[in-house]
């Protein structure tokens, strides 16, 4: 999930100017960014104990190639109730620093394949976010085609092997597969978060992506809404009330990608330590370090 | 006449209503909608003049601390914004104006309502890289009830915004202490360099939080509390994070704090400790009120549970030295309750590296110097004294460390010049004398000893037997971190 900077202009308001919805609201400026009500999912993390296995499952470990899940990530990943459990109406994903398996760190990260999977639509969760350097939480998709069951072939490329258990016929690799991330976040950077796509063409160092910076608060401190809206030509981001990112059809095409986006998605949360992209925890960063949701809420 | 009224009481954070039919006497009492008078709530302290400070601007601290009062001045060539900045003029240590410099800004007022903000913020540059020995907010020289200050911040040779978080500005409804700093050359190797200042506001940033408040530097640490002493809850602060991710800590007063005791909820008679009292000197302490028992204080700041407490076991009445009886007009007196002393005495004037501590409880009105785990400490006092008339020392010491340990006193005079310029050619002469075998623990004992039975030599020249017209220090020296108390030191 390499990102750079987000490399097209965003056409936000034409998308979102005229929105009629038919909640109750007397026409506060949520109706302003997102336009779909019709709620088809949601959990709201009310019971305590494990996540909901109907919602929920867990990858576990450190990705098919054993390489921190393609990002030398420094964690691994359990479904231990000390790394995920539901209490008090919120999903508390917990890194902790502790020697298992080898490795230093552990967390955790669910998702919702094969049990809840959407093509197009609202997807939106209510977050706060862990704190310090190397701290990575994400709330994220993929393609329900991706390929779980990677290996790497005697000439070192990835390939989808369908001798391991979790192969699937007809998966592809990613990012073929399509990833949206609604929302990435690293926690030295506390005021910071940001929304990417990848596909064909617009992966890694070349994905399209947009940062949006609170404009007096953190992410730490307090819980925010962080959601996107997705249809057949585009995909808009949101944080709380504001609109900060859409890419369209059009513009993928015009950066030489492939629109990834015409089939069922799957949701992940997951909170990451170290990697390519945070970097290491440092001598401030202290452990355990929580991240909790509130809800995750499905609309069309 | 009657005043019947329906009496709603509503708070801004609580959702609770209660009513009751109430008659009272016809006084009128504050509406729900009235607003107290507050102080205001003016952010800006400098931009390109002093925002509502006093007239003199810049209070330094005390000259004779060695504060510099001319090296502060208004630069109106160089500006982070604007067309002036505060320009500070670091002095060398040497400089006869002082050899640092340093003070505060009030308030012209009454003070103000920084309750809304939760920082103080300034830009600062300075002429070469170097540290600002100290940074902050809430010195009044008053109470300085609510202070906070950041050390050593790193200062750069381009404008840099720096950000002093305030610990839970709940409490600064009437604060007239806006600023404060402190700067030497201890990060220059004692070469002068010019500080400028500027935009100095409070702000309400939204981004920095709370990581990690304290008391007594995070140590968790075990007292014995004797029967009416006093407990001081010190070196208090907190770490937060800003909005860049990095952390800064901070000093701050101990009034920030909600400090509670384990034996809070005991009957009065079972508590260990009293309630918590402010000093005039801004420091929160609390008394030893019982003869059993522990009571273990904490805090908290901003809900937050600060690292660091203090364990408290009562250890009864302390048992004071006897009262000496030996006639005050024989007396020359160091240090006693019973005798007027010479004056300016300082138990620890020096001491090794390796001593542990040194204080002076008060006991019952009576006061003694605790020396905990010595290598060697040196006695003071406002220039020599003359004892050539007298032919004994006296003190009293109660041993309350190892049964094993050692210790050796030792007179140091200064010689005509009265001045501690060295042995030999400096005049000074210094001898020891072996008071180890009369120690005995956790006694007072008297000891005496002839003043020409100083015959040791001592650390760094001295031949035995010095002296006694310029005495200078008395010296207590052991080789194995002796712990003890003592008092009545005098010679007759």
């Amino acid at each position: 999930m390499k990102i750079i900077n987000y490399k097209h202009k965003v056409v936000a308001l034409a998308l979102v100017g005229i929105v009629f919805g038919f909640s109750s609201c007397e026409g506060d400026t949520e109706q302003e960014v997102t336009t779909k009500f019709d709620l088809v999912f949601s959990d709201e993390f009310d019971v305590n104990g494990a996540p909901n296995p109907s919602n929920w499952g867990f990858d576990i470990g450190r990705g098919p190639l054993n390489d921190g899940w393609g990002n030398n990530e420094l964690q691994y990943y359990t479904d231990r109730p000390e790394n995920v459990t539901v209490q008090n109406g919120f999903l508390i994903i917990t890194a902790r620093n502790e020697s298992f398996q080898g490795f230093n760190y552990t967390s955790a990260r669910l998702k919702t394949r094969n049990l809840f999977e959407k093509k197009y639509g609202r997807f939106e969760a209510r977050i706060k976010m862990p704190q310090g350097k190397g701290m990575f939480p994400a709330f994220w998709m993929l393609g329900n085609n991706f390929c779980e069951a990677q290996s790497i072939d005697a000439q070192g490329n990835v390939f989808c092997d369908p001798t391991k258990p979790n192969y699937e016929e007809g998966n592809i690799l990613w990012p073929q597969a399509g990833e949206i991330d609604i929302m990435e976040y690293l926690g030295n950077k506390p005021t910071e978060v940001f929304g990417t796509i990848h596909a064909p063409g617009i992966f890694g160092g070349g994905s399209l992506s947009k940062k949006y910076t609170l404009p007096n608060g953190r992410f730490d401190t307090d819980f925010h809404v962080f959601g996107v809206e997705w249809t057949e030509n585009s995909i808009n981001w949101y944080v709380d009330n504001v609109l900060y990112s859409t890419i369209t059809k059009a513009q993928v095409a015009e950066a030489g990608g492939e629109w990834a986006f015409d089939n069922s998605f799957y949701m992940l949360l997951n909170l990451a330590v170290g990697g390519n992209l945070p970097g290491s925890p440092d001598a401030n960063t202290s452990f355990p370090q929580r991240m909790l949701v509130d809800y995750v809420r499905v609309y069309q | 006449m009657k005043c019947n009224f329906v009496k709603k009481t509503a708070r801004t954070t609580i959702l609770l209503l209660t009513f009751s039919f109430i008659l009272t006497s016809c006084e009128r009492e504050i509406g729900d909608d009235a607003v107290l008078a507050t102080m205001p709530t003016t952010a800006n302290i400098y931009t390109d003049n002093p925002i509502g400070l006093t007239d003199q601007f810049f209070e330094s601290f005390d000259p004779a601390s060695g504060a510099n009062t001319v090296g502060f001045d208004v630069d109106n060539t160089v500006a982070y914004q604007g067309r002036s900045s505060i320009r500070i003029d670091v002095p060398a240590p040497n400089d006869p104006n002082g050899g640092y410099i340093g003070g505060i800004f009030r308030d012209r007022g009454l003070g103000r309502n920084l309750t809304g903000y939760d920082a103080l913020t300034f830009w600062a540059k300075a002429s070469t890289t170097a540290q600002l020995g100290s940074v902050g907010f809430g010195a009044d020289f008053a109470q300085n009830k609510h202070q906070v200050t950041a050390d050593n911040l790193p200062l750069s040779t381009k404008w840099v915004k720096y950000i002093i978080p305030i610990p839970d500005a709940s409490k600064l409804t009437q604060e007239r202490g806006l600023f404060l700093f402190s700067a030497g050359t201890q990060s220059t190797n004692g070469l002068g360099f010019t500080i400028w200042i500027d935009e100095i506001r409070f702000e309400k940033l939204g981004t920095v939080k709370l990581i990690q408040p304290y008391i007594l530097n995070g140590a968790n640490l075990t007292v014995d509390g004797f029967l009416g002493s006093t407990q001081v809850l010190n070196q208090s602060g907190a770490t937060f994070n800003l909005a860049n991710g990095q952390n800064i800590t901070v000093n701050a007063a101990p009034s920030y704090f909600e400090f509670s005791s384990s034996d809070a909820n005991l009957p009065q008679e079972n508590r260990v400790v009293s309630n918590f009292a402010l000093g005039n000197d801004g420091q929160v302490f609390t008394t030893v009120v019982g003869t059993t028992g522990s009571a273990v204080i904490s805090a908290q700041l901003s809900n937050t549970l600060a690292s660091g407490s203090l364990t408290i076991n009562a250890a009864g009445t302390f048992v004071n030295a006897p009262t000496p009886t030996v006639n005050p007009a024989n007396v020359i007196s160091i240090f006693s309750d019973t005798y007027s002393t010479i004056p300016g005495f300082n138990p620890g004037i020096f001491a090794g590296p390796n001593t542990a501590s040194i204080t002076a409880p008060i006991n019952g009105g009576n006061q003694h110097i605790n020396y905990q785990s010595i290598d060697f400490i040196g006695m003071g006092w406002t220039g020599t004294v003359d004892v050539s008339s007298k032919t004994m020392i006296h003190l009293h010491a109660k041993l309350v460390g190892a049964a094993s340990s050692n210790l050796r006193v030792e007179l140091i005079d200064f010689g005509p010049d009265g001045v501690d310029n060295g042995f030999g050619a400096g005049g000074g002469t210094a001898g020891g004398n072996d008071i180890s075998s009369q120690l005995i623990q956790d006694q007072w004992v008297s000891i005496n000893i002839p003043l020409n039975q100083f015959n040791l030599a001592t650390g760094g020249g001295g031949f035995g037997n010095p002296n006694r017209n310029n005495l200078g220090y008395i010296v207590l020296v052991s080789s194995n971190g002796a712990s003890v108390l003592i008092d009545n030191i005098y010679f007759y």
